[in-house]
């Protein structure tokens, strides 16, 4: 016996919605599964991963927080995916826009400096990881190096730049030879949307870039090519678009907003700059794009799930005392079942009778 | 406007009063104990011995108290998980990560009437006390027992992050093993995390492929020790007892025990007598504990012991003046007889005799 995968010529637009339902569901019975076999009940496990995060005020507000980043890089991140263009490396891009945006809040610090460090450090930002995302353009346009291999191997060279940078010439003199900047002055923190609340306004930006991607994807000719860039290339190519310049301009879109979310980060919530800035949002962005199906609206679900399994499973770890390798299982789980939904929406499997023919 | 001085007052005197009834914690019939932790509850180093002391607290006081831990805490997102323990009835909470510092200041300075913990940092408020223990007094120890029972005079030393004190935990080593052997070389390497079994492995091999025969640690895995055993050379347990993965290996471990603390600064709670403060204990408080030296010639397990009992007494000091740095100029000596406390805290030179540089 063997199965093949046959396309199925017609999907009902209903099978495409219901699809990733469907994946929550199984994904959400095996998990409750694997938490019966520990013993607990996944009913109340159901409630503290789910229900309670999404009733509470405060919880929802660390959503917007916790889902503000993976929304922005897996936005940037869906324009590459699109034209078949794989940046693996938006962490690194993070890292690199929230040095060069840090890099002008360090240098204005202690000054009289007035409201225009903080948009030029969020430009800084964009900048930064626009310039650090070109790279692995570059290279593959100019070579035709792999743009997997160098895109997710300058991201160690970006967090080693910024460690260099903590610990020597950014250090805190103040800080014990900690390796820390100091803390950001007012002037160069990206403020709460409520006063006294967490989400700061990158969760604007994000919700900003979700739309105008919505728009350019939709309705320009911009995002005509870059789909017709990924499906059809040799297409692309008859129709006259330069396969350079939309590596060159994707690979600075996703860096530039992933700058954005690292700068964001930084100037936002942490408030400093230290050896780590980030629990690798730049990887697990990756998840939401393809969560999301690569499309902005869904994009913008999938982070604020992603998100939810995070603050749940601090929850439950809290609540329930369940271990954290357990939502990390889950969110391996749910993604699984996602593109397996999505996989047997668009293919039929058929089983094979293995023996007679040849 | 005098009604509004007046009421100015009226306002000024009530938050006195808050403050003050905030300040005076009444005693406790049960009490709820957080704690987070930067790496896994099995690491079997430095989060692992926090939960051991977790289960202390547990045992300690039945019935009265109830313990959570959040476990791999990255530092940059800290502050959602601290709150959350915050916002769930926890009374006393431990953040025992050098990384959460400001963090736990932001949160503390929210939540006024809960008590908060910080391990090894050094911004403290009324509700928020630190503490850390002088792990380089154990350090100077095995330094000693290194310099002895080296026999390529070469001694290794795999380090997580330059630090200060990782940094005060190598210079106490080096002069510890100086003491009895003059022209002992150490060779350093820092793999750049505080857990991962496979960097640390590979640290620790890179040292013993270059003669070394004795190796220190101070990253929290089992894994460098591992390597020492495998190859026949020798090793210190780091945070807790590694016996069990180099019995051969170990001559014997620096133990973090924070057992005592926390059982006490939890029964502080529970009387309402608990106050902001900074708190670093060594040998001589039991925060730091020697697991008993094995695997070693008679002599070298009593002079062990000799240390160990000079310096629990107070009258050895690992940085007791003069300390002389890398360029042979004598550092300035701002403690009584030894360097201070922020010295030790700060450190960031190595001693005479090291040849390698702190990475900048």
């Amino acid at each position: 016996m063997r199965f093949e995968l046959t396309p199925r010529t017609n999907v009902s637009p209903v099978m495409r919605a219901l699809a990733p339902v469907a994946a929550f569901i199984v994904s959400f019975l095996i998990a409750g599964f694997v938490i019966w076999l520990m013993g607990r009940s996944p009913i109340a496990a159901f409630e503290v991963y789910v229900t309670q995060p999404l009733s509470d005020p405060w919880s929802l507000q660390e959503l917007l927080v916790k889902a503000t980043p993976l929304a922005l890089i897996a936005i940037g991140l869906s324009y590459c995916f699109r034209a078949n263009l794989w940046n693996i490396g938006a962490e690194g891009q993070y890292v690199i826009g929230a040095v060069l945006g840090s890099w002008l809040a360090l240098r204005t610090h202690g000054t009289e400096a007035g409201l225009w460090v903080l948009p030029l450090m969020l430009l800084l930002g964009i900048i930064g990881g626009a310039l650090y995302g070109l790279i692995p353009a570059f290279l593959k346009t100019r070579f035709g190096v792999n743009e997997i291999l160098t895109s997710l191997m300058l991201v160690y060279v970006a967090q080693l730049i910024l460690d260099y940078l903590v610990r020597g010439p950014w250090r805190d003199p103040k800080g014990f030879n900690f390796p820390q900047s100091v803390t950001f002055d007012p002037s160069a923190t990206l403020p709460p949307i409520l006063e006294a609340g967490r989400v700061h306004y990158g969760a604007v930006f994000a919700a900003t870039a979700i739309v105008l991607t919505a728009v350019i994807l939709g309705r320009t000719l911009f995002g005509y090519r870059l789909k017709l860039t990924g499906d059809a290339p040799r297409a692309a190519r008859f129709a006259g678009f330069s396969s350079k310049a939309t590596t060159m301009s994707v690979f600075a879109i996703s860096g530039g907003l992933a700058g954005l979310a690292g700068i964001s980060e930084v100037s936002g919530q942490i408030g400093q700059l230290q050896p780590s800035i980030s629990p690798g949002y730049g990887f697990t962005a990756i998840t939401v794009a393809f969560l999301g199906r690569l499309n902005p609206i869904g994009i913008l679900v999938a982070a604020l799930v992603v998100a939810l399994t995070f603050i749940g499973g601090e929850s439950a770890q809290i609540m329930l005392k369940l271990p954290l390798d357990l939502t990390q299982a889950f969110q391996g789980i749910l993604l699984l079942c996602v593109l397996a939904a999505d996989a047997l929406v668009s293919y039929r499997i058929r089983f094979v009778a293995r023996g007679g023919g040849k | 406007m005098l009604s509004g001085k007046i009421f100015g007052a009226l306002a000024g005197a009530a938050v006195v009063a808050l403050a003050a009834t905030g300040a005076v914690a009444q005693p406790k019939d049960k009490v709820k104990v957080g704690f987070i932790y930067v790496g896994p509850v099995g690491d079997h180093g430095w989060s692992y011995q926090h939960d051991v002391g977790r289960q202390a607290i547990e045992k300690a006081f039945p019935g009265k108290v109830t313990t959570t831990f959040v476990e791999s805490v990255p530092e940059a997102d800290s502050e959602r998980a601290i709150e959350q323990l915050a916002r769930t009835g926890h009374d006393l909470i431990f953040t025992t990560s050098f990384g959460f510092m400001e963090p736990t200041l932001k949160v503390a300075k929210k939540y006024p009437n809960i008590k908060f913990e910080h391990a090894t940092g050094f911004k403290r408020a009324p509700n928020l006390s630190t503490y850390a223990a002088k792990f380089h007094e154990g350090r100077y120890i095995i330094g000693q027992i290194a310099g002895k029972m080296t026999k390529s005079n070469t001694i290794g030393y795999v380090g997580a992050f330059p630090i200060p004190e990782v940094v005060a935990g190598i210079n106490a080593f080096y002069l510890g093993a100086q003491s009895v052997n003059p022209n002992v070389k150490i060779k350093i390497v820092f793999a750049n995390t505080w857990y991962d079994p496979a960097k640390e492995g590979d640290a620790a091999k890179a040292l013993l492929d270059q003669g070394v025969d004795m190796l220190a640690q101070h990253t929290d895995s089992p894994a460098p020790i591992q390597a020492a055993e495998a190859r026949g050379k020798f090793g210190f347990g780091q945070a807790s007892d590694m016996e069990r993965f180099a019995p051969k290996a170990q001559l014997t471990a620096i133990v973090d025990n924070w057992s005592d603390y926390y059982v006490a600064r939890t029964k502080a709670v529970l009387d309402g007598t608990w106050k902001s403060e900074d708190v670093w204990g060594g040998l001589a408080s039991n925060m730091v504990v020697m697991t008993p030296y094995k695997n070693m010639p008679d002599d070298v397990k009593k002079l062990a012991q000799d240390t160990e009992a000079a310096i629990r007494s107070g009258t050895l000091n690992p940085f007791k003046c003069p300390v002389i740095g890398q360029d042979g100029k004598e550092i300035e000596c701002k403690g009584k007889g030894a360097l201070s406390d922020e010295q030790v805290l700060g450190m960031n030179f190595y001693v005479k005799g090291i040849e390698d540089k702190i990475p900048q």
